[in-house]
């Protein structure tokens, strides 16, 4: 029994450790249609802004924290204006800037030697806390907790800010939505910012559970895509319930088959889901009314 | 007289709803072979959701669709259109960079193309050049050279319903064909439609353009907040008091 | 970009040769036919001749003008499927498929070597075409966001699980004859592709698939049954680059995850961008240009990786054409200034 517990438990942890990580892909691109394949370049980054302000600057935790932040929402706009904005008008031709700009980055920390183990940044919360049977670090509670907070403070903000209509109808139909004079190159700049943002919260939670690696910034856009994708970008639930799912699968299916298997539930998850429900689990639009 | 047989298009209580809004509710129409049927309403009533359901852009909710007698809800638009659909878009969706008879090379590579008009390897240049003469484009004019997307609107139009023509439809829904045209590029496409209808081709028209609209349509089928509220012919249902409500709002329609 | 004095706007003239040279006047003198079909004609003379230059170029060079034809039908096989609206971010698919599918079609149905590559490139482009069948109903950045993932999960799975070979792959991959055999059978699917694909897209069926890439609601709406069309294109677009990954199977002797490495999706993608992802050729000078490029900065390592990337970036927001359009344009056209 506390083996099922266990699992559950600890799959709870991976899907807000899944669903923080996916969260500013997938804010940007649902918000404003913009894929973001820097995600996890800005991930990886805003770890070493925050590791060098912590480790080499001396910084307190929080501050370090707020500063990796910064540093990623000032990359996004960066991004926006350098790399997506001046080529817009070519088809896809922001998927593959991005793409190109978090290789870039990600490789570039690899040329530098970024890849020992000194590159590790501590946990929020220090201390375990015992649940019935079982003990988990503080930590990791604080991460669900994050995960629960981010989710809804997003869910409200899509909802009922006008804003976030405004960023949805953009994302819907970009023809109707400028013609209600809303300020496309301001609210991309916001999304992607915001995105980057995200990306470095979820950098500063989910980074102490290891190493600060490169590899990781890889593992980042292949959660946040399978998320993307099994979820659906419509509405904050399906993410939601994606990640629940998913981290509860690839918990069981390590203790269950082997600790490498995750991989495994992710490419079944999106096979299955595109070739049955290509809007995700939850998403409503189906088909050609994505692109109408 | 009006058998189920003869019917070549039936819509019956289709409804969709989209996030909050109900956008068609229960609505039946029913096509018959070389019959012009008009689709009237204030704006939002549904008319253009309903091509969209009738083509199979939009799955309704609830209903069917039925073409010559089979069920076409669920298929794709594109199986839609080889069975003997075409329809114009309300914004025309040109292929921008191409020139107009360039345009009418994709629709002519369909498959019910080839069949029924004969566009195989070297032919579509011609069939195209014959189709725009048809909607009013003169053969040898820089019109037809320059790409869609210097064209003015009208030309626009007309290659909406060059690219519909191209595919040798059984039914036409045309969305909004005269909008945005002056009288006389209007009064120039009637004879055409007409026409079409006396071939025995069925024509699903929305409009807003009444006057005109009544001269090629037989019956016309009134909407208004996704319900019909009015079907027949077309100086009866603009009689109706609910009609005119529907057109000029409560107050007025009581003043009328 | 020269941006226009005061008064003048920009006026581009075809050259006289190249009026002089239109259609049959072509035949009018060896100028103009010299001038027509010069470019062509030369970079295939260099194609066919290159392995003849062994005893002055050296085994190395040979090598990587391997390599380098490997690359160039990757880049190639990428722009046509660009071509098409689909970006591929992940070109290492159908390269490992067709490596991995060779190997087994060698090695487990004992096939001779050239039957092996020819089975194997095609069995994989096809099963590459059937895994992103799905993706294909929905928006094009969905093919984008798989091809990602694709080669990252499958080499990692490879890793995970030991399948086909684990992480030290498919060993004892029989030879294809002697490497100047693999270059001219690379030479010939090179040839084939770029003049076959370029051909393709030029004519009514091009016209099709460009649509679809622009409007593909006016495309369905025209009768055109797109996924079917996409699948096809996908299956004849991924076919050079399986191709190249079955050859280069034959050619290490050896199969393994590293043919899924992000270096064979970042360079196609890379050298079609910046040679132009408009036309076949295009993307076969970017990739001929890059590779040696590639070859002489070995020892920087990854930082190669982020030069390409970069040159990418650069390459899409300056010259969005490519260099080889561009390169083309000042060679049949000239430019002036005329009152405006």
């Amino acid at each position: 029994m506390s083996e099922v517990l266990s699992v559950l438990l600890y799959g709870l942890v991976q899907a807000a450790v899944l669903l923080l990580v996916a969260l500013g892909f997938s804010v940007t691109f649902g918000l404003s249609g913009i894929p973001n394949f820097a995600h996890g370049g800005v991930y990886i980054l805003s770890g070493f802004v925050c590791w060098y302000l912590l480790r080499k600057l001396g910084w307190p935790h929080l501050l370090a924290a707020a500063g990796g932040v910064a540093v990623a929402a000032v990359v996004g706009v960066l991004l926006y204006w350098l790399v997506i904005r001046p080529v817009r008008r070519l088809v896809l031709a922001e998927v593959i800037a991005t793409f190109a700009a978090g290789v870039a980055m990600l490789e570039l920390f690899r040329w530098m030697g970024l890849v020992t183990y000194e590159f590790n940044l501590p946990p929020v919360v220090a201390g375990s806390v015992t649940l019935g049977e079982l003990a988990v670090d503080a930590h990791r509670l604080a991460v669900v907790a994050a995960a629960a907070g981010l989710g809804l403070l997003l869910w409200w903000f899509g909802r009922a800010t006008r804003t976030g209509l405004a960023l949805r109808a953009m994302a819907q139909e970009e023809y109707t939505a400028l013609s209600l004079g809303i300020r496309e190159d301001f609210m991309a700049t916001v999304s992607v910012a915001l995105g980057s943002a995200l990306a470095a919260v979820a950098a500063v939670l989910v980074l102490p559970l290891g190493l600060i690696s490169i590899n990781l910034g890889y593992d980042a856009m292949l959660v946040a895509l399978a998320l993307t994708v099994v979820g659906g970008t419509e509405r904050t639930a399906g993410l939601v319930l994606a990640a629940l799912l998913l981290g509860v699968a690839t918990v069981a299916a390590s203790v269950v088959l082997g600790p490498h298997w995750s991989e495994v539930i992710y490419l079944a998850a999106i096979v299955a889901v595109l070739a049955v429900r290509p809007s995700g689990i939850l998403g409503r639009l189906k088909e050609l009314e994505e692109r109408v | 007289m009006t058998e189920r047989v003869d019917a070549v298009l039936s819509v019956e209580r289709v409804s969709k709803r989209f996030g909050g809004v109900q956008a068609l509710q229960g609505v039946d129409l029913e096509v018959r072979r070389g019959e012009a049927v008009g689709v009237i309403g204030p704006n939002g009533s549904g008319k253009t959701t309903l091509v969209n359901v009738i083509t199979g852009f939009v799955s309704p909710d609830r209903g069917r669709v039925l073409f010559r007698g089979v069920d076409v809800t669920g298929l794709p638009v594109d199986v839609r259109v080889n069975l003997g659909m075409a329809r114009s878009f309300q914004t025309p969706r040109p292929f921008y960079r191409l020139p107009a008879s360039r345009n009418l090379v994709i629709p002519l590579c369909s498959s019910r193309a080839r069949e029924r008009l004969g566009t195989g390897w070297g032919r579509r240049e011609e069939v195209a050049l014959d189709l725009l003469e048809e909607v009013g484009f003169e053969r040898d004019a820089p019109a037809v050279a320059k790409p869609a997307a210097e064209l003015p609107h009208g030309y626009l139009k007309r290659l909406e319903l060059a690219r519909c023509l191209a595919l040798d439809p059984e039914v036409l829904l045309l969305d909004e064909l005269f909008s945005g045209m002056s009288p006389a590029e209007t009064a120039s496409l009637i004879p055409l439609l007409t026409r079409l209808r006396d071939e025995g081709r069925s024509l699903v028209l929305v409009e807003h353009r009444l006057a005109e609209l009544f001269q090629v349509v037989d019956r016309v089928v009134v909407l208004d907040f996704g319900r019909k509220i009015a079907e027949g012919r077309p100086a009866e249902v603009m009689a109706s008091e609910e009609v005119r409500r529907a057109y000029l709002g409560q107050e007025v329609a009581g003043l009328a | 970009m020269r941006t226009a004095p005061a008064g003048y706007r920009r006026e581009r003239l075809d050259r006289g040769i190249k009026v002089r040279s239109e259609d049959v006047f072509v035949l009018a003198g060896w100028g103009e036919l010299l001038y027509r079909a010069g470019p062509r004609l030369a970079a295939t003379v260099l194609l066919l001749v290159f392995p003849l230059l062994r005893p002055w170029t050296g085994e190395y060079w040979q090598t990587v003008f391997l390599v380098a034809l490997a690359m160039m039908l990757a880049a190639v096989s990428w722009a046509f499927l660009e071509n098409v609206g689909l970006v591929s971010l992940g070109h290492s698919l159908f390269f490992g498929a067709g490596g991995y599918l060779t190997a087994l079609v060698a090695l487990e149905l004992r096939a001779p070597a050239l039957v092996a590559v020819l089975v194997g490139s095609l069995a994989g482009s096809l099963t590459c075409a059937l895994l992103l069948a799905p993706v294909l109903r929905l928006r094009g950045v969905y093919f984008s966001l798989v091809t990602f993932a694709l080669p990252l999960l499958f080499s990692r799975i490879i890793e995970a699980t030991k399948i086909l070979g684990g992480t030290e792959g498919i060993v004892g991959v029989p030879g294809l004859g002697s490497l100047a055999a693999r270059q001219y059978l690379l030479v010939a699917a090179l040839l084939a592709a770029v003049f076959g694909l370029q051909r393709l897209l030029d004519s009514d069926y091009g016209l099709v698939l460009h649509a679809i890439r622009d409007n593909d609601v006016g495309v369905r709406a025209s009768g055109i049954a797109v996924g079917r069309w996409k699948l096809a294109a996908i299956a004849v677009g991924s076919l050079p680059t399986s191709l190249a990954g079955g050859v280069l199977a034959t050619h290490y002797h050896v199969v393994g995850m590293s043919a899924f490495a992000l270096d064979y999706s970042v360079l196609p993608l890379t050298a079609a961008v910046l040679g132009g992802p408009g036309t076949m050729a295009g993307a076969a000078v970017g990739a001929a240009l890059l590779v040696p490029v590639s070859e002489l900065l070995r020892a920087f390592g990854t930082l190669r990786v982020v030069a390409y990337c970069a040159l990418l970036v650069a390459a899409l927001v300056a010259v969005p054409e490519g260099l080889f359009s561009l390169a083309r344009r000042r060679y049949y056209q000239f430019e002036r200034w005329v009152p405006v």
